[in-house]
Parts: C-alpha cells; structure tokens; sequence
C-alpha cells in the first residue's frame, strides 16, 4: 500500500534552539529540518533565531545566514539567488517554492523549511533527484528529426509557432511540482510527474520536432501519463508561474485527436 | 534504485503499454452521460416516491424509463468501476494484490450491472 505515515527512523524530533543575538530587534523565528545520514539520529527541527535588521528579504538570504553566521553544517543547494536555476527548490510554510524568490515577509510567524516532500534526503535541505533526472532524460528532451538541419542556418520556425512554446521554456526543472503531487508521490516509479510531461508537451508542441507521434507512442500509458488526476497542487506551487496541469492536458487532448 | 542498475534503467521501467487512452475517454464520456441520466433517475425515484407497487411497476416497466433504466446501471456500473480500478492503480503497491483486487471490482461490476438489468426486464416483460 502507499506509506501515510513516516518509518520511525524518519519521524521529526524537537531540534536545538539558536537565540538571536543581544540587540537584534526585528526576529523572525526559522524552523530547519536537519538530518545527518552519518549520525544515525532521526531527522530533528531546528529552530534559528534571525534578526532580519541584518538580514536579506528572501528565505535563502535567511539560509545563507545562517550558515555563515550560526552554523556551517546546515547543508542547502543554492546558485543563482533568482530564480532562473532551480537549485534551491524547498518546502517553505508548507509550500514548494525556491527559496530565493520566497520573500520571508510573505511567512506569517514562524518560517518552517523543509527539503521536497516524499523524495529521498541526502542531507538537511538537499533531495536525492536522481531518479526525477532520469525520468527527464527517459522521454529524450532534445529535438529529433528526420530531415537533416540546413547546412548554412539553423531549423526555422514561425512566430506563431514559437509562441506555442511559452509558458513551456520557461521551466526549470526545480521539481517543486512534481514533489508536491500525491499522484507522484504515490507512484514516482512509474508516473512521470507534472515537472516531465510538461518538458515531454515542450517538445510535442515544437514545430521543429518531427517525432511526435513517438513521443505520444512513449507517454500513452495509465502509468506514466494517466496518474495525473487533476489535482494542480503543480500549478499552484509552480515558482514560475507555469501551467503543467494545462500541458499534461494538452498531450490528453492529443492522444484523443489521434485515436 | 537496485544496486549497479543505471537510474536510466529504472526510470524506463518496462516502456509504455500503449494503453489508457481508451481508459481516460470511456471515464470522461459515461461522466458526460451519467450528468443526465442520474438527473432523471432522482427526479422519476422523487416522483413516483409515494406510488404504489403496481404503479412504481409500471413506471419502472415502460419502454422509455426500462431502456433508460437500462442504460444508466450499465454507465453506472462501467463508470464506477473504472474509478475504482484508478483508486487501485493509486495506492496499492504488491502486483499480485493489485489484479486480484482489479479483477474483484470488475467481476463485482459486471454482476451487479446484469443483475439490475435483469430486473429492469424482468418487470419490462412482465416476468
């Protein structure tokens, strides 16, 4: 049966608590899960006291810190602070968002941080997305054609065409929606998740692209297309404000129009 | 992820069945259907609430309400066992469990459709 509890070695204990320092007068309260794999201790929350006088207005500037200046094993991934490179893709008061375009003024009371729901932790804040990376790479994210490319210029394409792309580009692989879909947590073996089908609907809706009654052919499976149940916790979490319920719709409407 | 197998390998898995189209549409249309056909279904149970055996038998009985009748157990029956079959597919893990399961729901499905069927013509035909 799919898990609804956590095992016991997983269950959240109560964590240290860092104080913010004397003088600090506008503090706001970050609860941090933290797990170490050497320790053989269970996950705990850690509470740090921040003083936001002194601080960045983002969740990560918060992170950043706290790492700095209360404790260097916190262990986060983290690159562009912009939200363009996906890195810091955590469950911050009780939502998938990215940790740097997630401003802590938004968080009312206490800021609670977690890694991405129902994936593996190697450390604190950082899940293992290696089989999300491998699901990535199944449905063959690169254009495919029969005809060979131009040899003076690249494969052109209307603006009309181009425009059928937006809203798609733009994702980042964070994996904030597919890590907040029951349907992925129940079944990310075999489903492919909102995050994929919408990079797999990128390339079916590419004018470019010549393979795409192949690409249909791999997506058309109760499994690894079929478990979306329309529950768009993926559209409502999506940090870029992209629609993968709507492209995971579209391929739907696809496998009917070709039936 | 199994020791010494690329994440590749898991993520293809078994490759796609080629199947589910069929599934997805044949729930969407009898959902479309049942809109309705559970319409009328409540309305006729609400009118005919108070009539007596020999008038809910004739009601029941009638061309129009017994080939509705009809038609709404088996959208019913399909409709409802095709969302169990997901329900399934959702939350139960062991490959073994899961088709004694899905078989259970279809072969319950297809008995209660027929028997609600036969009852229906049974009374139409006045047996």
């Amino acid at each position: 049966m799919a898990k609804f509890s956590l095992p016991a070695n997983s269950k959240v204990t109560e964590g240290e608590r860092y104080t913010a320092p004397s003088g600090a007068k506008d503090i706001k309260v970050f609860k941090v899960y933290r797990w170490d794999p050497d320790s053989g201790r269970n996950p705990r929350l850690d509470a740090y006291e921040v003083d936001m006088g002194s601080c960045g207005p983002m969740v990560l500037d918060a992170l950043i810190k706290i790492k700095n200046e209360v404790d260097s094993t916190l262990t986060f991934r983290r690159s562009c602070r912009e939200g363009i490179c996906g890195s810091c893709a955590m469950n911050i008061d009780g939502q998938n968002t990215l940790a740097c375009t997630k401003a802590v003024e938004d968080v009312k009371g206490e800021v609670r941080v977690y890694p991405l729901p129902s994936m593996p932790v190697v450390k604190d804040l950082v899940p293992d997305l290696t089989h999300f990376y491998a699901q990535y790479a199944s449905i063959k994210p690169w254009i495919r054609t029969q005809t060979p490319a131009p040899p003076d210029r690249e494969r052109l394409q209307s603006k009309e065409d181009r425009a059928e792309l937006d809203g798609l580009y733009e994702c980042i692989l964070c994996a904030c929606c597919s890590t907040s879909c029951p349907s992925y947590w129940w079944n990310p073996d075999r489903y492919l998740g909102p995050a994929v089908l919408l990079q797999a609907y990128r390339w079916i809706a590419d004018s470019r692209d010549e393979a795409t009654g192949e690409r249909l052919d791999d997506l058309e499976d109760p499994f690894k297309l079929y478990r979306c149940h329309t529950i768009m916790n993926c559209t409502s979490v999506c940090p870029k404000g992209l629609n993968p319920a709507k492209a995971i719709a579209e391929i739907k409407k696809l496998m009917i129009e070709r039936r | 992820m199994s020791e010494f197998r690329t994440p590749i390998k898991d993520a293809r898995g078994l490759g796609s069945s080629h199947f589910g189209v069929g599934h997805w549409w044949a729930q969407r249309t009898t959902a479309l259907a049942l809109i309705p056909l559970l319409l009328w279904f409540v309305i006729g149970i609400a009118v005919h609430g108070g009539a007596d055996y020999a008038a809910a038998r004739e009601w029941v009985g009638s061309p129009v309400t017994a080939v509705l009748m009809v038609v709404t157990l088996g959208a019913v029956f399909y409709h409802g066992a095709l969302g169990v079959q997901v329900v399934i597919e959702d939350y139960v893990d062991g490959e073994g469990l899961k088709l004694v399961l899905l078989l259970l729901v279809r072969a319950a499905a297809i008995l209660l459709a027929l028997a609600g069927i036969f009852a229906v013509l049974s009374i139409a035909f006045g047996g």
